[in-house]
C-alpha cells in the first residue's frame, strides 16, 4: 500500500488551465490518478483532457467530490488558491508553485494544520504511490511497486535516485517530495513517522541537502522512533558557505546547515549515507 | 534582497525605531557637515567589516574626510567599500541584541535577543540568550514583550523602549518580508536612550515582487550572476574551473559534489529547471561560456525536460559562439538517444552515470585525454 495518497483520492487540479496543469493533468491521468475536477476562475464549464473545470474548489468539492488538491497556480496567487482548497474541505493538499513567499507559508501552514489538512511542498515535485496514483510532475516511468518509502528536499535528484533503485529491481510504497523551501507543510521527521507507521513500507530512503536542521532533526527521529532500515543521500557537500544554491531552503548560515554536520547525524544514528546519489541504491539493496 | 546598513536603517526609521543621526558619503570632500565626534562604516553587504579596518573613529572634519578617503575603495570580503556612512557616536552604557528570523523547524517566526550585545549571536551561551516564538496568525503579545525585559534584566524605562522596538522590529519583519531582522548592538546610552546601533535587513527573494521599491539595489553578485539574474536564470559562480549545467537544484548540487570527490571544483552552478525551450537552454548556456570555464559537465535527467531539447539548445550556442571547449554530456530520460546523437555530431564527451562524467571532466581539464 502507501502513505498519504491511494487510488481513492479524488483529484482537483488547481490551476488545470495553465500549460503546466494541463500536462500533468494528462500524466497523472496516465499514472491511474482520478483526477475528478479543475478549477480556473473564470473558465468554468470548459473541460480539459475530459476533466471539468470550475470557478471554485467548492463547486468541484461539491459536484464531483474532490477530497485532494494540487496546485500549479503562480506564487502571487497560491495563498489564495490554498486557503480556498482547505475552507472547501479538502484534506491533502499539494502545492508545486515554486517562489511563494516565506511569510505567505508562515501563515497558510499553522492554518491548514488547524483544520486537518495535510500539505505537501510548496517548491515540490509531489507525491506518488506507484500502482495508486499520483499527485505531482514526476516522470511516470521512473516507478515501480515495491517496499521503499522515500522522502525528498528535492525534485529531479529523487528522479535519478528512484530510477536508480526502480532499475536495482528496488520499488516503491510511496515517494514524498517535501520540498526546497525552508516553511513547508509535511517535514521530514513528519514523513519518517508516516513511513514507520505504514505497514507495506519495509525500508527508508532520505535525500536531504544542506540548509536548516531538518537532516539532524530527522537523525534524531531516527535514533528513537524508527525501526526500519534507513539509508540517506546529502546533496551540497562542496557547496560554499552564504550562498543559495538554487533551492531557497539550500544555505549555509552562521556556520549551520553544512553537509557535514548532517552526514555526522546520520553516521550517529546508524543510517548509511551514499557518496553518490546513485549509490543510494546499493545501500539499500543491503538493508 | 541584503540591504546596506543606512538603507536598512532608513526602513527601521520609517517604521519608528530610533537610529543615530548620520550622512552617507561616496567622496571625502563631498563630507560637509558630519555629526561629531562621528563613526565612518564602510557600507558594504558581508559582515566582519570592523575586523577588516572599514569601521574608524574620527573627531574632526578634516579627520573624517581623510578616514572616509581610507575606507573608499577598500575590500572587506571581497568587495569593494563604494559608500561610507559617518554616524553620530553614541555614549555607550550597554549594548544589547534583538533579532527575528524564521524557525523553519517550527514554522514560526523567531525573536531573539541577549544582553551580551555586540558580539556574534551564535557566540552567545544558550543560557544568555532569550528566544521566543511568534505565531504568525497572531503576531507578538505583550506578554512577550514582558519577559524580554525580564530575560535581559533591564529597567522599567529601558525595558519599555527595547518593547516598543522589538514591536517595531516585528511590524517590519513581517510587512517587508523579512527573513531577518537584525539590531546589533543595540545601544543603551548613558541617558539611558535606547538606539540601533547597528541594522541588517535581509528580504526574501521569493516576495520580490512585492517590493518594487528595492528592485534597483545592489546586491552582492557578480555581473554575471546580476545579469543571469536579470534573465531569471539560476547561476552562481563559485572558485572553480569546471562549470555544471543541471536541472534541478539538488540535482545540480549533487554534480558539484561528484566532482569535488573526484578531485575537481565547480567553477559554475547552473540549474537549467524545468524548461522545454531550446532557446532557454542557449541563453543560460552562453552565459556559462561568459565564465570562461576549462571544462563544461552538462548533467540532464529529462522527465518535463526533454533531453533532445536541452542538446539542441547546447548545440545552438556552442555554434555560434564558435566554443572550443571540451564539454562532458551525461543525459537521461526522455529522448535520451536522440540528445545523444545531436551532442555526439558537435564531438562531445558522453558519460552514463554521474559518477563517471565527473571522473571524465576531473581527466579533461588535466589534459589527459
Amino acid at each position: 500500500m502507501a502513505v498519504l495518497l491511494t487510488k481513492k483520492a479524488r483529484v482537483v487540479v488547481q490551476g488545470i488551465t495553465g500549460h503546466q496543469g494541463q500536462f500533468h493533468t494528462r500524466a497523472m491521468r496516465d499514472f491511474g490518478t482520478k483526477v475528478v475536477a479543475g478549477v480556473t476562475p473564470g473558465k468554468a464549464g470548459t473541460k480539459i483532457e475530459g476533466v471539468p473545470v470550475f470557478d471554485r474548489v467548492r463547486d468541484a468539492v461539491v459536484w464531483r467530490k474532490a477530497n485532494a488538491s494540487i496546485l500549479f497556480v503562480p506564487a502571487p496567487y497560491a495563498k489564495d488558491a490554498a486557503v480556498e482548497a482547505i475552507e472547501a474541505g479538502i484534506k491533502l493538499l499539494v502545492i508545486i508553485t515554486e517562489r511563494i513567499p516565506f511569510h505567505e507559508a508562515l501563515d497558510l501552514m499553522p492554518f491548514a494544520r488547524s483544520k486537518g489538512v495535510t500539505v505537501i511542498g510548496p517548491n515540490c515535485p509531489g507525491l506518488a504511490s506507484p500502482g495508486q496514483a499520483k499527485m505531482g510532475i514526476m516522470p511516470n516511468l521512473i516507478f515501480k511497486e515495491g517496499d521503499a518509502g522515500v522522502i525528498s528536499r528535492s525534485g529531479t535528484l529523487t528522479y535519478e535516485i528512484v530510477n536508480a533503485m526502480t532499475q536495482g529491481g528496488l520499488g516503491q510504497t510511496t515517494c514524498i517530495g517535501i520540498g526546497g523551501d525552508p516553511v513547508i507543510g509535511t517535514n521530514m521527521v513528519e514523513a519518517l513517522a508516516l513511513f514507520q507507521k505504514d505497514r507495506a513500507t519495509k525500508r527508508i530512503v532520505l535525500v536531504g541537502e544542506i540548509g536548516g536542521t531538518a537532516e539532524e532533526e530527522a537523525a534524531d527521529f531516527i535514533q528513537r522512533k524508527v525501526t526500519k532500515p534507513v539509508v540517506a543521500y546529502v546533496a551540497g557537500r562542496s557547496a560554499p558557505p552564504g550562498k543559495r544554491m538554487g533551492h531557497a531552503g539550500a544555505i549555509i548560515q552562521a556556520g549551520k546547515g553544512t553537509a557535514e554536520s548532517k552526514m555526522k547525524a546520520f553516521a550517529e544514528a546508524g543510517v548509511p549515507v551514499a557518496q553518490f546519489p546513485t549509490d543510494v541504491a546499493t545501500l539499500l539493496a543491503a538493508t | 534582497m541584503k540591504f546596506l546598513e543606512y538603507k536598512a536603517k532608513e526602513i527601521f526609521a520609517r517604521y519608528g525605531i530610533p537610529i543615530p543621526r548620520g550622512i552617507l558619503a561616496s567622496r571625502p570632500e563631498d563630507i560637509v557637515d558630519p555629526p561629531l565626534p562621528c563613526m565612518v562604516k564602510a557600507q558594504v553587504l558581508v559582515g566582519g567589516r570592523g575586523k577588516a579596518g572599514g569601521i574608524r573613529p574620527a573627531e574632526t572634519l578634516e579627520e573624517a574626510r581623510r578616514v572616509t578617503g581610507q575606507i573608499l575603495g577598500m575590500e572587506i570580503g571581497g568587495y569593494r567599500v563604494k559608500q561610507v556612512y559617518l554616524e553620530e557616536r553614541l555614549p555607550i552604557a550597554k549594548e544589547l541584541y534583538l533579532g527575528l528570523t524564521i524557525d523553519r523547524s517550527a514554522r514560526e517566526p523567531l525573536l531573539m535577543a541577549t544582553a551580551m550585545g555586540g558580539m556574534e549571536v551564535e557566540q552567545v551561551p544558550r543560557d544568555r540568550l532569550f528566544m521566543e516564538h511568534v505565531p504568525a496568525m497572531i503576531g507578538i503579545q505583550p506578554y512577550v514583550l514582558r519577559s524580554l525585559g525580564a530575560a535581559l534584566g533591564l529597567a522599567k524605562e529601558t525595558a519599555d523602549q527595547v518593547a516598543a522596538i522589538a514591536r517595531k522590529a516585528y511590524e517590519i519583519f513581517r510587512k517587508e518580508d523579512a527573513e531577518l531582522v537584525e539590531i546589533n548592538p543595540l545601544v543603551v546610552t548613558s541617558e539611558a536612550k535606547v538606539i540601533a546601533g547597528d541594522a541588517k535587513l535581509v528580504i526574501d527573494d521569493n516576495a520580490e515582487y512585492r517590493h518594487p521599491e528595492y528592485a534597483n539595489l545592489d546586491q552582492d553578485r557578480t555581473s554575471l550572476e546580476q545579469e543571469a539574474h536579470d534573465k531569471g536564470i539560476v547561476f552562481i559562480q563559485l572558485d572553480g574551473d569546471i562549470g555544471v549545467i543541471a536541472n534541478g537544484a539538488g540535482l545540480t548540487m549533487a554534480t558539484l559534489d561528484a566532482l569535488s570527490l573526484k578531485g575537481g571544483k565547480g567553477g559554475v552552478f547552473l540549474d537549467l529547471g524545468g524548461t522545454d525551450d531550446p532557446a532557454k537552454v542557449k541563453q543560460a548556456f552562453e552565459l556559462l561560456l561568459k565564465a570562461h570555464p576549462a571544462v563544461i559537465l552538462v548533467n540532464i535527467f529529462g522527465g518535463i525536460t526533454k533531453a533532445d531539447t536541452v542538446a539542441t539548445g547546447v548545440k545552438q550556442a556552442i555554434d555560434e559562439m564558435h566554443a572550443h571547449i571540451p564539454v562532458v554530456a551525461r543525459i537521461k530520460g526522455v529522448n535520451e538517444a536522440a540528445a545523444k546523437d545531436i551532442l555526439r555530431s558537435i564531438g562531445m564527451h558522453a558519460a552514463e552515470t554521474i559518477e563517471e562524467a565527473a571522473e571524465l571532466a576531473v581527466k579533461l581539464k588535466a589534459g589527459g585525454i
